[in-house]
């Protein structure tokens, strides 16, 4: 059976999840949006900007958090003074961190599907004199409904799955920082290893039951629309 | 023509490749993270000593080293901070010779902002230090330590909520080295590092509060008649090699600790 501290890592796993998986739906779509609309210039270098941690290896993203969100660098000198005090080994410093390291699975779900609704179903409601604002909600977000599941399922199982980034910032405490997949990485170096099987087993269901979900959902949706 | 010579040019490439690999001469060494500085000050004079030899050092956690040992990872010796990990692979056959013990390892109080040589693990208690770092005790022998050396100055309970766990020593001592934990208790020869000690520093945490750091190490199965592997462990004993352990803290084989 799981034990306590496994259960505690688990739903630690899961709140760290849902709340990036939200912050990145308020913070992603006005930029998988804009992404998909604009004709400006610097579309390429933000874009580009958004999928780097696509390639960036944890370590790197890792390595300039700690230094950043620090004594001594621009973040941490910011949280200071804000008295919230300092971010590593927290679990907003995982929040922040996790933000960034998931962001181009929110957004880049959600500018495909924003730019396979077009500029016909905008031009027809703007002819019907609804706002730009009022299109958005009543036609484009509805029709990238699909895309909404996808980049939130895939958001949420990315830093589900995420683990680099939490080891090089986040000090391994139980209950703030200890998320499942660095529980797992402790009971390998302990050499407990059915500790280490029964937790794995749990993640490996978990993240082929999301996927099934995900891939079972999609042609539905197809025929539906 | 093109397709006909590609296939031929990968097969070449591979056959390059392969006999690269089993060109004698070069060993991979699994060293624990607290070995960074010393060993490869030693690896330096050998390598000036030996030319012909070529030696790979990782380093990173002993208890680490040792699962992937099991697993049949490529190294030929395997340093470890605590002499039970090297202990346990020869006992199950890993081993191509017995273990031997070449250090023990010392814990310190080290901090990269305030002057920890005026402090004695008491001072951890101030409630202006809020984040302390150690090694996580679970599996790191250097945290295994730092935590004995906090229960038997009854200290634990009061720290333990301060606590931030490193995943080896290394990482312990760049949790302090960025200020992100204003103290932590890392290993002597990583403080004695004129880049640590050159910031804040360091206080000897008396031997008697933990138990004996004993460090051992052993040539693998796949390195037995290794000669490179032989000459590099037998190197160990030598008088420049030993000066530099000495330089780092680690109390050797032979000898007795400094209080």
């Amino acid at each position: 059976m799981l034990t306590d501290s496994d259960l505690q890592a688990l739903w630690l796993t899961a709140r760290l999840a849902g709340i990036v998986t939200a912050i990145l739906l308020l913070l992603g779509t006005p930029i998988a949006w804009w992404l998909a609309r604009t004709k400006a210039w610097w579309k390429g270098p933000v874009g580009a900007v958004v999928a780097l941690p696509l390639v960036l290896p944890p370590s790197v993203l890792g390595f300039y958090l700690l230094l950043a969100m620090g004594p001594h660098g621009p973040v941490g000198q910011l949280t200071q003074t804000l008295g919230i005090g300092l971010l590593p080994f927290t679990f907003w410093g995982l929040v922040i961190a996790s933000v960034f390291y998931s962001l181009p699975f929110m957004v880049q779900p959600l500018q495909t599907a924003f730019e396979a609704v077009g500029d016909r179903p905008l031009e027809v409601a703007a002819t019907l004199r609804a706002s730009p604002l009022d299109a958005f909600f009543t036609v484009a977000v509805p029709l990238a409904g699909p895309g909404f599941l996808t980049a939130s399922v895939l958001t949420f199982a990315h830093t589900v799955g995420e683990f680099g980034v939490v080891l090089m910032i986040g000090g391994n405490l139980p209950g703030v920082t200890r998320v499942a997949s660095v529980q797992i990485y402790d009971y390998v170096e302990g050499l407990e290893y059915s500790e280490a099987h029964r937790l794995a087993a749990v993640m490996l269901i978990f993240s082929f039951l999301v996927l099934l979900a995900m891939y079972a959902w999609r042609p539905n949706s197809r025929t539906e629309t | 023509m093109k397709t006909k010579s590609l296939p031929k040019a990968i097969l070449a490439a591979c056959a390059l490749l392969l006999s690269l690999s089993a060109q004698a001469g070069k060993i991979t060494v699994a060293a624990a993270a607290d070995l960074k500085f010393a060993m490869d000050e030693i690896v330096t004079i050998f390598k000036q000593a030996n030319p012909g030899d070529e030696v790979v050092v990782i380093y990173g956690s002993s208890g680490k080293f040792h699962t992937q040992i099991r697993q049949g990872a490529p190294y030929d010796l395997y340093f470890s901070a605590d002499i039970a990990f090297p202990r346990e692979l020869a006992k199950s056959g890993f081993a191509a010779a017995t273990v031997k013990p070449y250090a023990l390892g010392r814990i310190v109080l080290w901090s990269a902002n305030l002057d920890a040589s005026r402090m004695t693990l008491a001072n951890l208690t101030d409630a202006k230090i809020t984040r302390i770092a150690i090694a996580n005790p679970k599996h790191a022998p250097y945290g295994k330590r730092a935590e004995e050396a906090l229960r038997s100055s009854g200290l634990w309970e009061k720290v333990d909520p301060k606590l931030v766990y490193g995943e080896n020593i290394a990482q312990t001592a760049q949790f302090v080295l960025t200020g992100n934990a204003q103290v932590g208790i890392v290993a002597l020869s990583l403080a004695v590092n004129p880049e640590l000690s050159s910031k804040g520093g360091y206080w000897l945490i008396p031997d008697n509060l933990h138990k004996p750091l004993e460090q051992g190490f052993i040539i693998t199965k796949r390195a037995e008649g290794n000669a490179v592997a032989k000459r590099f462990a037998d190197y160990l004993d030598s008088k420049p090699a030993r000066a530099v352990m000495t330089r780092y803290g680690f109390v050797l084989p032979g000898e007795t600790a400094r209080k």
